[in-house]
């Protein structure tokens, strides 16, 4: 079993601002720097759980460097719950180890408790506490709380602080859950189907959240089985079906890898013979849809395309480097497409 | 104290308060709990101390009148209706919802919450007790509590007892409708042995010796002799002790956060 390490960080990340958010919820100097420094943050190994005759995660092993942001994507049912509800020792393995920066989750309990920040993907609270009373007792558990004003506004709360938890919508719900999740400002964020039950505009304010809490150095592992929200999130995917990881690599690399390669599709700023391209080595085919062109390739092509059609004096636009082929990767390394289960529940 | 005791993580102790408000909140805000615990023992207090022939005294009821007797049995409804009836409803169904759960993964030990349910729980308990007697005193002409000492110890080990009970009922019980099935099949049958619908002076003495070894009927008897005056006697108190003692180890030993 191999144990894959942090690849470099994706370039198609986008970067966000939000000054005043990411402050809310990023941490001081942690109280436990000393003791986790230069360790991996979440560390899995050999990761075995069955639940009597069913093997729900079988020799899982993977590794998070801190300040990544770590997706696991699969079906339901392929154990995803399961792998980091053990990370997070809510679950005793059966077999295999589990450190979040050389902690143990079952012995070290407190400290873990202390910089790991958790959505369950089923959590409930009290039906008549009011969102901000809620808020405001999570805020007493942590040493170093995040600012719950920031923290609502950033996750659309602000005007809810006064509504009982069971008038909230299932949307609402899962965005205190996140905020919850990020209140004790955790160095590990553990998100189970972060954006499960939300509509399109409250899951990019979800995705733009996360990605001003990282800019904080926080690290993440997201859950889901969302395609778009990984290939947007996260620097590293682990793709996992019946308990197993099938694929474990950038986002970027899954998508090159399930169509033998990879691809960059532009809109050249004038007409141009194909031969410009197809001389290059890094090349194996050029296409036309439309106006726009796609070359398909290996190694450094979306540089090397650029650059050749900048020395012929031509510019690339609208360039999209592997749009969307996460969801061909998965096909093709699990026979499943993702979201069935989601259309037929 | 070492440096890493001082440093040792864990959650800061106003969370405690926290999750004590909130608990408050909500037994405030789904008043079920407190008017059962406070609000019926106070109104059948009031309607039995209108009743004339409650007022007089009682050779079979040693020299008491009814209404003297029933002032303990009441005190006694008030601690078994909650400890039984609404405090392991809310805890499992905390458990059944993952409130526990979720809570287990903070800084905060899930136990933080059952503690702070004891804690709203005994604070009504110690209401209604005082309401009763208050109101047995100012309108009804009794008098307080004769032994005050032995009154709050009969007073704390019957809570304690009956929070055992009621914890282990938690325990036992997967859902919250398990939990109020458990908890009628004990309610009715200790509150018959409190007195409540005789009271035990009036039934053949064999009840009456049953009735001493129930948790309702032991707390009637300790708090009935420390209103006359008296130190409690011993076997009551340690029938108290007992059932806290062997039901909180039930209780701790099979109670499941999720
Ligand atoms: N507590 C449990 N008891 C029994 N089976 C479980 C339990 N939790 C999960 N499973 C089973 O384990 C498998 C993996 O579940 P889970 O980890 O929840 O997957 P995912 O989160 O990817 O949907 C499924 O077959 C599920 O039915
Ligand atoms: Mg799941």
């Amino acid at each position: 079993m191999r144990t894959y390490m942090a690849g470099e960080a994706s370039m198609l990340r986008p970067k966000g601002a939000g000054e005043t958010i990411s402050k809310a919820v990023s941490r001081g100097a942690g109280a436990h720097l000393g003791r986790t420094a230069g360790r991996p943050a979440v560390q899995i190994t050999h990761l075995r759980k069955t639940y009597g005759p069913v093997t729900a995660v079988d020799d899982v092993s993977l590794s998070v460097a801190e300040g990544e942001i770590f997706g696991i994507l699969g079906p339901n049912g392929a154990g995803k719950t399961t792998t980091v509800e053990c990370a997070i020792g809510l679950r005793v393995p059966d077999a295999g180890t589990v450190s979040l920066f050389g902690l143990d989750p079952q012995s070290d309990r407190r400290e873990i408790h202390e910089i790991v920040g958790v959505q369950l993907q089923s959590s409930a609270f009290p039906a008549k506490l009011r969102v901000g009373e809620i808020l405001d007792m999570y805020r007493s558990f942590y040493r170093q709380p995040a600012d719950v004003t920031e923290l609502a506004e950033a996750l659309g709360l602000a005007g809810k602080r006064r509504d009982y938890y069971r008038s909230l919508s299932g949307g609402q719900r899962q965005r205190l859950s996140v905020a919850l999740a990020l209140i004790g400002r955790p160095k590990i964020a553990v998100l189970d189907e972060m954006t499960a039950g939300l509509d399109p505009q409250g899951r990019r304010d979800a995705w733009n959240l996360i990605e001003r809490v990282r800019e904080r150095g926080v690290t993440i592992v997201l859950v889901t089985h969302f395609m778009e929200e990984a290939e947007r999130l996260c620097d590293r995917v682990a793709l996992i079906d019946g308990g197993r990881i099938v694929a474990l690599d950038t986002p970027a690399s899954l998508a090159a890898r399930a169509r033998g390669g990879k691809s960059i599709r532009f809109l050249p700023s004038a007409p141009f013979d194909d031969r410009l391209l197809t001389g290059l080595a890094e090349v194996t085919r050029v296409e036309r849809e439309g106006r726009h062109v796609v070359v398909t390739g290996t190694g450094e092509l979306a540089s090397a395309v650029i650059l050749t059609l900048h020395a012929a004096g031509l510019e690339a636009r609208d360039v999209r480097l592997d749009a969307s082929t996460l969801e061909d990767a998965f096909v093709r390394l699990t026979g499943t497409h993702l979201n069935e289960e989601e259309e037929q529940s | 104290m070492s440096l890493h005791t001082l440093t040792r993580p864990g959650a800061p102790r106003a969370a405690f308060g926290k999750i004590v408000l909130n608990e408050a909140r909500l037994a405030w805000r789904q008043p079920a709990g407190i008017v059962a615990g406070i609000g019926i023992s106070l109104l059948l207090l009031i309607i039995f101390g209108e009743i004339h022939v409650f007022r007089q005294h009682d050779a079979r009821l040693g020299e008491l009148s009814a209404f003297q007797v029933y002032i303990p049995i009441l005190i006694s409804f008030s601690i078994g209706i909650l400890a039984l009836a609404y405090l392991p409803g809310p805890l499992v169904s905390y458990r059944e919802q993952g409130i526990l759960r979720r809570l287990s993964t903070t800084p905060v030990p899930a136990s933080w919450v059952l503690a702070a349910q004891l804690v709203v729980q005994a604070c009504l308990m110690m209401i209604a007790t005082g309401i009763l007697i208050a109101v047995s005193v100012a309108f009804f002409g009794e008098s307080a509590p004769g032994n005050p000492a032995g009154f709050v110890l009969a007073l704390m080990l019957s809570i304690a007892a009956l929070f055992a009970v009621g914890l282990a009922i938690a325990a036992a019980a997967r859902t919250p409708g398990a939990a109020r099935g458990l908890m009628a099949a004990a309610f009715y049958p200790l509150m018959f042995f409190s007195g409540i619908y005789f009271p035990m002076q009036l039934l053949p003495g064999v009840f009456q010796g049953i009735s001493h070894l129930t948790p309702l009927g032991a707390a009637v008897q300790a708090v009935q002799d420390s209103m006359l005056g008296e130190f409690p006697p011993a076997a009551p108190l340690l029938v108290l002790v007992a059932y806290a003692l062997v039901f909180g180890y039930l209780a701790k030993r099979f109670f499941r956060w999720e």
